[in-house]
């Protein structure tokens, strides 16, 4: 076996720049920028995914979809183990939800029971897998049609609608849920410089949308790319200086990267109703498990046990705790998520969320997590949802046939799992 | 002179970087059992799968003559076909299927697209008649013991119509009484005008039933012993052959060895198999470990060793344990949890490395951080720099080849791997290290760094267990030895009264006993 010479990080910035290496690493990315350009390329749809409220849209609709999938990551990640059930769990979660809201509940006391039944749900179905020792397909396939079921019986049968308007602003998805724009409420003066007159301003940020910028959400934005453009120059920098020299410039160009786009989307947002409440739960849960699974114990242990239980196990990890972890996790993201599946539809039907679940599977697999398990990332999962969400929107766009939409999104999951097992393969 | 059915001549087979064969030659004569008898590695079993078809024809030199024709085997199916059938050392049976399907598996009898199931089911008990099982083939595989599985395999074999049948160790999973009535079955055969070649440590059982022995020594042939004498031939000669070499420089040596106290004890250690609760895979084991020591354990594959470390290491093997674990004279009541082992501060360094020591698909410093995650880690958040550092550190001492240590683990050659496992049951801070089979499948330089890390280890006031099935190794590393056959403790000897013969008549001696 070779080992092929890494460089030694002294060389000037791009001498070791590998074009094949990158494209590798970053294939999701670039199919993502290709498949957005040609939908806004699209012959007589011209930027119409582009416009501000599809942009909105995009991010509102697919709230779930990055909770569950950071959910399914972590199960994922133990071996390739799935999570069949959160759909049914979402629906259940959102069931108990509204009638507690309905006849008269505190909705603090609500999005905490909601809570909880998700936590007590995954630790119960991941008592099966961990400890009894039921393949974690079998047992949550059980958990998919239980908890249907009893969303049914929750329910009645019937659909049952949310009337508390502070859950809505705060969840949903409607013309309040967005964070308010301070700035511009406070400083009133600013309404005369947002002018379309203001030749500046209407040239950089459009005629149509100038008059109603949401300047707070676009402050966000800059603030939110400054500090990520901060920390990983941070890091790069401590991995110079330890010596570690993975690819730096493929490293700064995803940086620049990721901070342009972040400040793109923020940019389209503060031009339709500014940053929406959703956004904020979910920049919540990718940060706090992008951590788990970077820094902490728990976090190295899933990836370790997907790697390779035994060696995990002799080294002292207690791996059924793990799995019980990843397991009661999911359960937990599946309540967040059945809150704001409430919350947009402002009430739950009894077959809200069926489907769920393979929505998030695929994301995780398009994003570049291993069947196998034991690697995968909280940002390639991202790329993932972001992907799947943009080629549902561009085919409504566009006016793909609805039944049609389903065996795009198939090919899509299997090119890209494709891509994964092929490039893989060329290592060894 | 009987007809000659089977000739290897100057068989050499390399694989990259070693000389697996050099120039093997072998004879086998029509209707006789030929012993094939070598240390561990010495390339008996390189040589079957060269014969059988699994090295196929053009990936190595020299030739096979069989029946009088030069034969080019390109897989098993051709070697199969010329009735050349090979048993491996592993059951080959799928559990869940019936005798009779296991039998004629890849083989199915019938029409092309319809098996013909009474045809298979008739066939397959006259095989199993023949072999003396009473069984019927319907019976599923699972359902009878190791003993008849054996059994069903040489059944399967007959089924192929072999006509030379090669057996690759076929009574090391099995006991003394089903042992013998292999070998009885095998000397039946032999009078039918079977040929067979067998393949075994057992030495009693070479002189029980074959008819030649060839001895093969560092995958080359030393000689071939005729057993026709009045006297059936001594293992004692047998010995001679196959560990007839001398130990040059190949271990570091160890200076100012300072012995202290017993560090660790075990008393009487039985532990049965997990699977077979009424089988004893260690029985009544004693043993200790000085500060500061190293300990050998020799033994064959099978005889329990790797069992014995596992067990002692939070009981991570075999179910219904006895005995007493003493850590510094006083007994410990060990749960079973490899948690519970690592805080008692010992070590159980896998002999496989790739199956249970490493996550290949991680990097070196993940891999190095595993077992002591505490160590870098406050409040469970990991202190990147820090494990950097620690993974940083262990890739000097141990002098680990890599361009760094964000590297996976899946990328290094074995020797490195090795070290990789090393450093991570060092970084756990052990007092005990059992290390099961250190040096194996690694090449002789970076054997030699691995014994220098052994040496300082116990320099440094550690015990070291070393296991091992390579003589020199065990004899040229440790103070102290002991030697297990069969689940026992069968003698222990100070590493300056020691000699390869001595350790090996021990074992003998064990065996015959029994």
């Amino acid at each position: 076996m070779s080992e092929k010479a890494v460089s030694t990080g002294k060389k000037p910035l791009f001498q070791d720049f590998k074009a094949g290496e990158f494209f590798q690493k970053y294939t999701m990315i670039i199919a993502l920028v290709v498949v957005t350009i040609v939908f806004a390329l699209w012959p007589g749809k011209n930027g119409l995914i582009l416009q501000p409220a599809n942009v909105t849209g995009l991010i509102a609709e697919n709230g779930y979809v990055f909770v569950l999938a950071t959910g399914m990551l972590l199960c994922i990640l133990t071996g390739g183990n799935i999570d069949l059930s959160v759909g049914s769990v979402v629906c259940f979660t959102a069931a108990i939800g509204c009638v507690m809201m309905a006849s008269g509940a505190n909705m603090w006391l609500t999005v905490l029971a909601m809570l909880a039944i998700g936590l007590a749900i995954g630790a119960f179905q991941g008592f099966w897998i961990a400890k009894i020792r039921v393949p974690a397909f079998i047992a949550t396939l059980a958990g998919m049609y239980a908890f249907r079921g009893f969303s049914n019986v929750v329910l009645n049968g019937y659909r049952v609608d949310i009337t508390n308007e502070s859950f809505l602003q705060l969840f949903g998805n409607g013309k309040t849920s967005f964070v308010p724009d301070f700035i511009r409420q406070n400083a009133p003066g600013l309404d005369a410089v947002f002018t379309k007159d203001n030749a500046f301003l209407s040239g950089l940020i459009g005629a149509n949308y100038v008059a109603k910028f949401n300047v707070t959400c676009m402050c966000i934005g800059i603030v939110g790319a400054l500090v990520f453009v901060l920390l990983r120059a941070h890091k790069i920098r401590q991995q110079k200086k330890l010596g570690i020299s993975q690819s730096v410039p493929a490293q700064v160009v995803s940086t620049v990267l990721i901070a342009v786009l972040t400040l793109w989307i923020t940019f389209k947002l503060s031009c339709y109703r500014g940053f929406p409440m959703v956004l904020i739960w979910i920049g919540l849960v990718l940060g706090i498990y992008a951590y788990i699974t970077t820094k902490t114990a728990i976090g190295r242990h899933l990836y370790a046990v997907g790697g390779n239980e035994k060696a995990t196990a002799l080294s002292g990890v207690k791996t059924r705790n793990v799995y019980w972890f990843a397991y009661a996790n999911i359960g937990l993201l599946a309540g967040l998520a059945g809150i704001l599946t409430a919350g947009r539809a402002k009430g739950i039907d009894p077959v809200y969320g069926e489907g769920y679940e393979m929505d998030a599977i695929a994301s995780c697999f398009i994003g570049g997590a291993s069947a196998y398990g034991g690697t995968g990332k909280v940002s390639g999962m991202i790329i993932g949802a972001i992907l799947m969400g943009v080629i549902n929107k561009g085919m409504i766009i566009v006016g793909v046939d609805a039944n049609f939409q389903k065996v795009v999104k198939g090919i899509v999951l299997l090119i890209a799992v494709m891509f994964d097992v092929l490039s893989k393969r060329q290592k060894r | 002179m009987a007809k000659i059915l089977l000739e290897m001549k100057n068989i050499t087979k390399t694989f990259p970087g070693v000389k697996a064969l050099d120039n093997v030659n072998l004879q086998v004569e029509e209707g006789e059992i030929h012993a094939l008898v070598g240390e561990n590695g010495a390339g008996k079993s390189t040589l079957m799968n060269v014969l059988s078809g699994i090295y196929p024809y053009g990936t190595y030199e020299g030739d096979i003559i069989y029946n009088g024709q030069v034969c080019k085997f390109t897989n098993i199916k051709d070697s199969e076909k010329l009735g050349i059938v090979i048993i491996h050392q592993e059951l080959a049976l799928v559990p869940e299927m019936t005798i009779g399907e296991n039998m004629y598996l890849g083989n199915e009898c019938g029409h092309k697209y319809a098996i013909n199931w009474n045809k298979t089911y008739s066939e397959a008990d006259k095989y199993l008649k023949m072999v003396g099982l009473e069984e019927s083939s319907k019976v599923q595989v699972k359902t009878i013991g190791t003993g008849k599985q054996q059994l069903v395999e040489i059944a399967k074999a007959l089924a192929k119509k072999a006509k030379l049948l090669i057996l690759d160790e076929p009574t090391s999973s099995l006991n003394e009484e089903d042992s013998r009535a292999l070998l009885d079955l095998m000397l039946s055969f032999k009078k039918q005008g079977m040929t067979m070649i067998i393949i075994t440590h057992k030495l009693n059982e070479v002189s029980y039933v074959a008819d030649k022995i060839t001895v093969i020594r560092d995958g080359a042939t030393i000689e071939t012993i005729d057993n026709h004498g009045k006297e059936p031939v001594s293992e004692e000669r047998i010995i001679k052959g196959m560990v007839g070499r001398e130990i040059t420089n190949r271990f570091p040596k160890r200076e100012n060895v300072k012995v202290g106290p017993v560090r660790m004890e075990v008393n009487h250690w039985t532990v049965h198999h997990p699977l077979y609760p009424e089988r004893k895979v260690v029985d009544d084991v004693s043993m200790y470990v000085r500060q500061g020591e190293v300990v050998g354990i020799y033994g064959l594959m099978g005889a329990g060793r790797t069992e014995l470390a596992m067990s002692i290491f939070g009981q991570s093997y075999g179910v219904n344990f006895s005995g007493e674990l003493k850590l510094d004279g006083k007994p410990v009541k060990m749960r079973k949890s490899e948690a519970d082992a690592i805080k008692h501060k010992i070590a159980y360094v896998t002999e496989d490395r790739k199956g249970n020591g490493l996550v290949l698909s991680q990097s070196i410093k993940v891999n190095t951080s595993l077992a002591n995650l505490k160590a870098i880690s406050s409040n469970t958040v990991i202190d990147g720099d820090k494990e950097y550092a620690v993974a940083e550190e262990y890739r000097d001492k141990l002098k680990i080849k890599t361009p760094s240590v964000e590297q996976l683990v899946g990328n290094l050659s074995g020797g490195n791997q090795q070290k990789v496992l090393l450093a991570k049951w060092m970084f756990a801070e052990p007092d005990i290290l059992l290390l099961d089979e250190p040096t194996r499948g690694i090449d002789v330089g970076a054997k030699y760094e691995i014994y220098c890390i052994i040496n300082d280890l116990a320099a440094a006031g550690k015990c070291v267990v070393l296991i091992s099935s390579e003589l020199p190794e065990v004899l040229g590393m440790s103070d102290r030895i002991y030697i297990m056959n069969e689940a026992k403790f069968v003698g222990e000897m100070k590493a300056e009264e020691a000699t390869q013969e001595n350790i090996m008549a021990a074992i003998l001696r064990s065996g015959r006993g029994a």
